[in-house]
């Protein structure tokens, strides 16, 4: 049966696997017809920052194309269009971007505030909080 | 009835209050409550058969808890499925998702 999984993340881009994990959970419960609710609070809103750029690796000797380094802004980009469609809902707490001024996103993400994860929470079936550490 | 799914990031040799939570299960699944750990990232690392986690061996010795381990996680560390202690399953992110929209089901991240 098709429910709601609301998801708390906190960790920034770059930074911990923790992201990793959650991207896979938030595609896997796409892919299985769920409707995904994400509220990225704190260092999480800078995931979708239009502005991230691939590098090089020079110690490998890489260019930027041969590095093909992952930009979560695309991660969450193709969880937004391909594979979440409508059924996935991505909101940037507020104050949390103004913090570090990570207002420039891709499109999609909404601002919000602690009362929306708190209205999520309520109609969703499950509510899972990933803290950072 | 509710159940309990603990998904465990972290490794009991680099986090001391991992074994808090291996406590915390076994105290649910005594009561009884069904207790689910499902192990992500380097919390499978004390799922290798000849670590030197008592806490964790006990745990999955328990009748009432079940023992999943994320066979991504393992790939990347180099885990064989058939190196994990006898109890221990493999795993995967579709199941950790059927498992955290199940009804009544509270989840916990650490």
């Amino acid at each position: 049966m098709e429910k709601t999984l609301t998801v708390l993340m906190m960790d920034p881009p770059f930074e911990s696997a923790n992201t990793t994990t959650a991207f896979r959970i938030i595609e896997a419960a796409l892919r299985k017809g769920h409707t995904v609710h994400v509220f990225a609070y704190e260092g999480a809103v800078s995931l979708t920052m239009q502005g991230q750029q691939a590098h090089p690796n020079p110690a490998h000797g890489k260019t930027v194309e041969e590095e093909h380094h992952p930009l979560t802004r695309d991660i969450v980009c193709g969880l937004l269009t391909s594979g979440g469609g409508e059924r996935l809902q991505w909101i940037n707490c507020g104050l949390c971007v103004d913090e570090r001024g990570a207002g420039d996103w891709i499109e999609g993400p909404r601002r919000g505030g602690p009362g929306d994860f708190w209205k999520w929470v309520t109609e969703s079936d499950q509510t899972f909080v990933i803290p950072c550490r | 009835m509710s159940s309990y799914l603990f998904v465990e990031s972290r490794d009991p040799f680099a986090s001391r209050d991992v074994e808090e939570g291996y406590r915390l299960l076994a105290e649910l699944a005594v009561q009884p409550i069904p207790v689910t750990l499902f192990l992500v990232q380097n919390g499978v690392l004390a799922a290798r058969q000849g670590a030197r986690a008592s806490q964790f061996t006990a745990l999955v010795a328990h009748p009432g808890v079940t023992v999943l381990a994320d066979t991504f996680a393992l790939q990347e560390r180099g885990i064989p499925t058939d190196a994990l202690v006898p109890g221990v399953q493999a795993s995967d992110i579709d199941i950790l998702v059927d498992l955290l929209m199940l009804d009544g089901q509270k989840a916990i991240w650490h």
